[in-house]
């Protein structure tokens, strides 16, 4: 521990490090089944805000505010994810921004909607500013666990008759059909899981950052959360836990280098895409990429023809 | 068993199906032929739910099927192969087998978590029908490999074994032996002869003609989206539309394409 | 409130928006990729601009092109960077997506480091910004001026992809690469002038855009890039003639929102707007089914 604290690892570090591979799992389950969502910061803020109000205004523990939060978010997902999922590709990943970017809008704006609706002063999501003063009650080993029981899940999913329709659905989603599986009901299932763990990393963040304002969930929190599961990978669930850890670990090992992080992130970001398709949990990709380096001849991967049908 | 009346499909302005009346019997292999772009693959579709008719009935044991979505066509007892084979290539061989049961399963995500005996049971159950399906496609010890590196015959064969692990009472089969040399194509014949042996009835698009002539009991014939004939191999051979408008061709078809 | 200053508002707020989404919409048409980086080139021709005027101490008629060509090359390079290794792997389009976001990041951190986090503005009068007298509605020569440099290369982008022989090619590329190729067509040639005609365009509309609101920072991209996606899923993606009419429908959206007094929520109006747009009309307003490139 204490060799981690010398690099910059302190134990909040740690915590961030747990609650983004948690919001990088949140991703991957939708990414896994092909749909390209970037709802997930969305979600993020209705669990924070759920949460914290269940936690100050209503003073529940913690477990309460994050099954509060997680249900928020499952009961909204329904009505969004329904029309929306009929979408495809670009198309799916606009829809969703417009969504999120609505979600923190709303939020901004909650107080002064709710004060001219009811016709009393309403001070709940405080605007722009946000919510302050929130205790730090999340701890490590509650997000531990949290992660822990969260990849236990995954694991059974996978092997599991549903986690095979899912992967079905991301290869081809026709062919999928015609073997029996229900597209839509895959697609808006692992829609609504994936917004529940977006929601409950937002309520234990919350806890941990101790403030929250609208801010905090706009697009670039949307571009964070997709940086973790590309950077790691998105072919098991070991890669956005990896990648969640690296690049909430990377810019505190690199603090002395703090003007440059936004660089080194985006060069990260850039160069896994560009050279290691995979994720850093690829080994075939290192392989590949080492091969480059060395000037060998590459193998090139297999080309997949577009035009079916 | 399978009842088709007046079902066409526009796509904008362009009629795939005219007035399509098709009755499949029980029990029956029946082909479809007709030159490249008549609206088979359309027509196919149509039946397995991809696609749904501008007008008519699809009618399948008497339920009306053609506004159903494809799985649940799937589960009422109909597969389909893909003539541009369409296997799950990033799983494994054994894996695509599994999927395609997921009809046949009632585990649950949860049975999963906790391992109830539902769920080793049934996964179990699953196994044993897919390892079976491989040894009967000549697939077997191919169970882990990927599907998408298997060779082209083999990929073929899955794509048949997968349908059919959907436990199917309708096949229905798209051009199954595309790029598949006589022998292949020989031995294909007899795996469908014996699906009919197994009670299952067949559906089958197919441009080779001796295998037509190997495995169906009756042929429709499509031309520019209408059927413009119904019969016996035999009377389909000799009748001068379908010469002109289809075996005509074939030479050119079969010279093109291998 | 006054309508016609409204519409007067909205007409020239409209200008920048299309000129900013054209070349959004123009990248997509032509190599159906969504380029999120765009908005970066746009902040990039904002400063471009910017120290033209304050360092190099010319006028903003010659500050204009200066921004253009240098967002260009911008432009240019983030292709060579961001998106050429990944065609050339076939790679699926939501990995040029991805890596588009992180070109996007880079380059508004390296702005960050070389210009700081200040806002930044013009020198005053690099332009006339009285307002114009004798009329009965408020238009400041600024605004006549981005109007039109605004239409005037909008024209100028219509006459180059419509008739001239590289516009034929873009054409071509965009319709069908594989036939375009056949034709002996050099697709890279097209994707690199493509990508310059797309960043001289964001590089203009970001020398405007910080003339008229004079604040120009590295995060001046972030509220044009998502306004930017509307304005081109309006006109339908990667529709030219449709990202023009949808940067005015969403500009005049927006003036007559925070007139009505919802200027809280007038964003929430263009995202909920651009959230039924893909759910009821995915072509978009003015395109027709057959254009949807999905």
């Amino acid at each position: 521990m204490d060799l981690l604290r010398s690099i910059g690892i302190t134990e909040i570090v740690f915590q961030l490090m747990l609650v983004n591979a948690i919001l990088g799992l949140s991703i991957y389950l939708t990414l896994y089944t092909g749909m390209f969502s970037l709802a997930n910061a969305g979600f993020m803020a209705i669990g924070a805000y759920v949460g914290v109000v269940l936690t100050q205004n209503y003073d529940l523990p913690l477990w309460a505010a994050l099954i509060g939060g997680m249900l928020a978010a499952g009961v909204v997902a329904v009505p969004i994810g329904l029309p929306v999922l009929r979408l495809r590709d670009i198309y799916l990943a606009i829809a969703t921004i417009g969504f999120g970017e609505v979600v923190r809008i709303l939020i901004l704006n909650f107080d002064t909607l709710a004060s001219s609706i009811s016709g009393e002063s309403v001070q709940l999501t405080r605007g722009a500013l946000g919510i302050t003063g929130i205790p730090k009650i999340t701890e490590t080993w509650q997000l531990l666990l949290f992660l822990v029981v969260t990849v236990y899940i995954l694991v059974r999913l996978h092997r599991s008759r549903f986690g095979r329709a899912m992967a079905a659905v991301r290869q081809d989603e026709q062919a999928a059909a015609t073997m029996g599986i229900n597209v839509v009901y895959v697609k808006n299932a692992v829609f609504i899981f994936s917004a529940i763990l977006a929601a409950s990393a937002g309520v234990l963040k919350a806890h941990l950052t101790r403030t929250i304002s609208p801010g905090d969930y706009g697009f670039d929190q949307v571009v964070n959360i997709l940086a973790f599961a590309v950077l790691g990978g998105t072919s098991t669930w070991l890669g956005p836990i990896v990648g969640g850890f690296v690049l909430t670990a990377l810019p505190e090992i690199l603090r002395e280098f703090k003007q440059y992080r936004g660089i080194v992130n985006g060069v990260i970001l850039l160069m896994v895409i560009v050279y290691l398709p995979g994720g850093l949990v690829n080994i075939n990709g290192w392989k590949r990429l080492w091969r480059r380096i060395r000037g060998q001849p590459s193998v090139t991967g297999k080309i997949q023809d577009a035009e079916t049908g | 068993m399978l009842e088709l009346k007046k079902v066409s499909r526009l796509f904008g302005g362009l009629q795939a199906l005219h007035q399509v009346d098709m009755h499949v019997l029980e029990g029956r292999i029946v082909g479809l032929i007709g030159p490249n772009g008549a609206g088979k693959t359309t027509l196919i579709n149509n039946i397995s739910g991809l696609d749904h008719p501008t007008s008519g009935t699809i009618h399948f044991e008497g339920r009306e099927i053609h506004n159903l979505p494809p799985h649940r066509i799937t589960g009422l007892g109909i597969a389909r192969t893909y003539q541009n084979i369409r296997l799950f290539g990033e799983m494994t061989v054994l894996e695509n087998l599994l999927i395609s049961q997921h009809g046949r399963g009632q585990a649950t995500v949860f049975d999963s978590l906790v391992f109830t005996p539902r769920f080793r049971a049934e996964e179990r159950r699953l196994k044993d029908a897919a390892l079976q399906l491989l040894e009967r496609f000549q697939l077997a010890g191919m169970a882990h490999l990927l599907a998408g590196n298997l060779p082209y015959g083999d990929q073929r064969r899955l794509e048949m074994a997968r349908a059919l692990a959907t436990g199917p009472k309708l096949l229905l089969l798209d051009e199954p032996t595309a790029g598949m040399n006589p022998i292949e194509t020989e031995q294909l014949g007899e795996q469908i002869l014996r699906l009919r042996d197994e009670q299952l009835t067949v559906l089958v698009i197919e441009h080779d003609m001796s295998l037509i002539h190997q495995v169906c009991d009756e042929i429709y014939v499509l031309n520019f989206g209408q059927i413009i004939a119904h019969g016996t191999p035999d009377v389909i051979k000799h009748n001068p539309q379908v010469i002109e408008a289809y075996l005509g061709r074939e030479e050119d078809a079969e010279l093109a394409g291998g | 409130m006054n309508i016609t200053q409204q519409i007067v508002n909205a007409i020239w707020l409209g200008g920048v928006y299309s000129l900013f989404a054209l070349g959004y919409a123009l990248v997509f048409s032509v190599l159906g990729v969504l380029n999120l980086a765009h908005s970066a080139v746009f902040m990039w021709g904002a400063f471009i601009g910017l120290v033209a005027v304050t360092q190099l101490n010319v006028s903003v008629w010659a500050a204009i092109p200066l921004a253009m060509v240098v967002s260009g090359i911008i432009s240019i390079v983030l292709d060579v960077v961001a998106f050429a290794p990944l065609r050339r792997r076939n790679a699926p389009r939501i990995s040029q997506l991805i890596s588009s976001i992180g070109a996007a990041i880079l380059l508004v951190n390296i702005a960050q480091l070389i210009f700081g986090t200040q806002p930044q503005r013009f020198p005053l009068g690099s332009i006339p910004s009285d307002p114009l007298e004798g009329l009965p509605v408020r238009i400041t020569p600024i605004q006549i001026i981005i109007l039109l440099v605004a239409v005037t290369l909008m024209a100028v982008l219509q006459y180059l992809v419509v008739r001239t022989r590289a516009g034929q090619a873009m054409r071509a590329v965009a319709f069908n690469q594989r036939v375009a190729s056949l034709l002996g067509i050099n697709s890279g040639n097209v994707f690199r002038m493509t990508f310059f005609l797309a960043g001289a365009l964001a590089g203009a509309a970001g020398v405007l855009f910080g003339l008229a609101y004079n604040t120009i920072t590295p995060f001046m991209g972030d509220s044009v890039a998502l306004k930017g996606l509307t304005v081109i899923v309006l006109g339908g993606l990667g529709n030219i003639q449709g990202a023009v009419v949808g940067g005015f429908v969403v500009a005049a959206l927006e003036v007559f929102s925070i007139a009505a007094g919802g200027s809280n929520y007038r964003e929430a109006f263009v995202f909920t707007l651009l959230f039924l747009i893909l759910l009821f009309r995915p072509q978009g307003l003015v395109g027709q089914a057959a254009q949807t490139r999905a």
